[in-house]
């Protein structure tokens, strides 16, 4: 009996089989006719680049299903730890957390940079005493006990007015980049900031207030020239003011304010020839859908050794050490092979 | 206070007070003018906000509504972005709230308005109901979004992750190869445990074009086959497959994960406290005469909602279902639970399938720096609120087709 079920199981399987494959291969070509699905979740900074290569990878294999949702990048790891995405978007390095929630699972990623951000402090038009700020005159301003409440606080030359502040919402990769940077250890932002998931109210904010200071994901301060100014921001090693424009983050000079955005792509999900071929696809033109979409490009040597990463499969995280904690420092010291740190 | 209200002399006990309050003096009529224009310039305003709101949307969105847009996937170049799985997410959405969501909601309103208690029990039962449908109405819609995203999408982890359902029907599964001169070769898996694929020489698989071969293998220092056919069926040893499945059109699923059906289910907690208080206040402008009557003939309880009571309440059923739909079209807050933002570029092909809708993709796009994409965004308002008239539209049709003089 078991032998006679288990034979019309299998005949009614082939019989899909062949219904299902003569359909498809009817469609297209042959690399059209590769088929299945990716998933991918993660942060709404990096959404715009994995669509753009999804939308041109859905040109040559329009079979293959792939799905980018945006559940931030932290929300985007709890998916990706369980096994439940094949990629991971995110605006920031992996956590220590979550490296170890993964290892939990078994589950062994490749980390990859795929663009460049710079984070653009931005200014009204008509705000004309603002030259250049420090790290340190950003901590005044944002911090809950900071000691600039006008911009006289700041420099006495400068408008009796009190400063209006505007940052992103605390969900978003661009919140916590900042916070990191300008909030020390054991501080807080002040209660008093406008928040805003959406970035546009952030530009249409500053913009009508000259009084005003926000900060946002430079492809916004790109997109918005026209209404807002950037500040240039002092790097504290060479003490130079820098611009946010792609050559400084390209260079480094845009320090601290700029950050590497990644993708981690599960290993497991590698065996799968449409995830494989899509990595590969985005990879090859990562630079090009970045730009497009207003980022900066990784400098060719780091995308060759992403490329590298991904061929042979050097799995783990560059950004975590052995106690997970975080390494510090700018992308081109930390991405070596030397500092990966496996989940296996 | 209330007594003191009460004792307060009234224009009526009070000689000569009616006499001054209808004193015949230009001061009443004036008032009477002024209090007009007044009501008169509220609804005006509030007109104007709806014609300003339209006329900036149709300004925004016009020159980009055409019929690539509304037939394309979403793309990161705006002028080839398209509507066109939102639209039909939306559509497939709608289609399931509804298959759900009225018979049970105009059943539920039946039972409370139609079939009345006697027993004291069972009486507060049902005002134990009714006074939940009527707080249920309140709940704020992303709310019935978490709810939906532990009852429908993980099922409170009843039958395991979601990312791997416990229990399928309608899949087929098969591990895909894709050799090095980009041929495919699939191998069909009988039961989903099972460990991926490994070539093995002489192993069966198909060809895309359904033809049956053996796969001949290749060593990792072999040369590969010229001879295309050859070719076609070759795999290094190392080559590794990706497990597949095709779906059928009744695909389904336990736990249903983040797919069209989960959405559906979630909406109708939405509006179904909605549908039920729109289909009691219908049922309860029937005329109790006409209930009378037809028990009176010696019909049931039944017969008399069958014949009677149903028929004559119908066009306000319909009305309030249909307006709920319309809420249901632009609800995205529990959507945005259980779908999230996504890129998807298909538009659903089972009840399982991932999905968006026109609210979410709208939200999408008007989250973009650049001002191309509020402008899609317009045009993909445009289309929601021509689809939401469509729905108005019928109901006011319904409504006046079904309208029968009840006396």
């Amino acid at each position: 009996m078991k032998y006679v079920t288990r034979t019309l199981w299998n005949l009614g399987m082939v019989l899909t089989l062949v219904a299902v494959l003569s359909y498809a291969g009817t469609a297209h070509g042959q690399a059209a006719a590769l088929r299945g699905k990716v998933v991918v979740d993660g942060s709404s900074t990096v959404y715009p680049i994995t669509e753009a290569a999804a939308a041109a990878f859905r040109d040559d294999y329009p079979n293959v299903n792939i799905t980018v949702a945006i559940s931030g990048t932290g929300g985007g790891f709890k998916r990706f730890s369980i096994g439940e995405t094949d990629i991971s978007d995110a605006s920031r390095p992996i956590k220590g957390k979550e490296f170890t929630a993964a290892k939990e699972n078994g589950i062994q990623f490749i980390e990859l940079p795929v663009a460049l951000d710079g984070l653009s402090v931005v200014i009204n038009k008509e705000n004309d005493w603002v030259d250049q700020l420090t790290v340190e005159q950003l901590m005044a301003i944002y911090l809950e006990d900071g000691t600039a409440r006008s911009w006289k606080d700041l420099n006495p030359a400068w408008p009796d007015k009190p400063i209006k502040t505007y940052s992103p919402g605390t969900d978003s990769g661009t919140f916590d980049y900042f916070k990191e940077v300008v909030v020390p250890e054991g501080k807080s932002f002040r209660s008093d900031m406008s928040a805003s998931e959406d970035d546009n109210v952030l530009v249409t904010g500053v913009a009508g207030d000259r009084y005003s200071i926000g900060y946002f994901g430079a492809s916004y301060y790109f997109e918005n020239k026209d209404k807002l100014k950037a500040v240039p921001i002092v790097n504290p090693d060479t003490g130079k003011a820098v611009m946010p424009e792609p050559e400084n983050v390209i260079d480094g000079s845009y320090a601290p304010l700029s950050r590497p955005l990644f993708i981690y792509v599960n290993v497991k999900s590698l065996r799968r020839p449409e995830v494989r071929k899509f990595i590969e696809f985005y990879m090859a033109g990562a630079g090009e859908f970045a730009t497009n979409v207003d980022y900066v490009a990784t400098p060719d040597d780091l995308s060759v050794l992403a490329q590298k990463f991904l061929k042979q499969k050097l799995s783990g995280s560059t950004y975590v050490t052995k106690d997970m904690g975080k390494r510090e420092g700018g992308l081109r010291d930390i991405y070596k092979q030397e500092n990966l740190l496996d989940t296996k | 206070m209330s007594e003191q209200e009460i004792t307060k002399p009234s224009v009526f006990t009070v000689p000569g007070r009616l006499e001054k309050a209808l004193r015949p003096v230009a001061g009443r009529h004036r008032k009477e003018r002024i209090f007009r224009i007044i009501c008169i310039a509220v609804s005006l305003s509030s007109m104007l906000l709806l014609a300003i709101i339209l006329i900036s949307i149709f300004y925004q969105g016009f020159a980009t509504l055409n019929s690539t847009f509304l037939s394309n996937p979403p793309s990161p170049t705006p002028s080839e972005a398209g509507f066109y799985p939102a639209i039909f997410g939306s559509i497939w959405l709608l289609s399931l709230v509804a298959f759900f969501s009225l018979p049970l909601g105009v059943a539920t309103a039946i039972l409370l308005e139609e079939f009345k208690p006697r027993h004291k029990a069972s009486k507060l039962f049902n005002s134990f109901i009714q006074a939940n449908i009527t707080n249920l109405a309140g709940v704020p819609s992303v709310v019935y979004g978490i709810v939906g995203l532990t009852a429908f999408v993980s099922m409170f982890q009843l039958f395991g992750n979601e990312g791997a359902p416990t229990f399928e029907w309608g899949a087929q599964y098969m591990d895909q190869f894709y050799n090095e001169t980009d041929q495919i070769l699939l191998v069909p898996v009988p039961d989903v445990e099972d460990p991926p694929t490994e070539p093995v020489s002489g192993m069966i698989a198909y060809r895309i074009d359904g033809k049956k071969v053996q796969v001949n293998i290749v060593g990792e220092d072999d040369v590969w086959p010229e001879d295309e056919v050859l070719a076609a069926r070759s795999l290094r040893d190392y080559d590794m497959s990706g497990r597949i499945s095709e779906r059928t059109w009744y695909y389904v699923r336990l736990p249903f994960g983040r797919g069209v059906l989960a959405g559906a289910l979630t909406l109708m907690l939405v509006i179904l406290p909605v549908v039920i208080i729109a289909s009691q206040e219908s049922l309860r402008a029937v005329p109790n005469s006409l209930r009378d009557a037809a028990l009176g003939l010696g019909a049931t309880r039944w017969q008399v909602v069958q014949k009677v009571t149903l028929p004559a309440a119908l066009p306000g059923i319909m009305t309030g279902a249909i307006l709920a739909m319309s809420r249901a079209i632009g609800e995205a807050a529990p959507l945005l639970m259980i779908a999230g933002i996504v890129f998807i570029s298909n538009a659903p092909s089972n009840i399982m399938d991932d999905f968006t809708v026109m609210p979410l993709q709208i939200y999408n796009w008007a989250q973009r720096p650049q001002e191309e994409f509020h402008a899609i965004a317009a045009s993909g308002i445009i289309v929601l609120l021509f689809v939401l008239l469509c729905f108005n539209g019928v109901a006011v049709f319904i409504r006046q087709k079904l309208q029968k003089p009840l006396s």
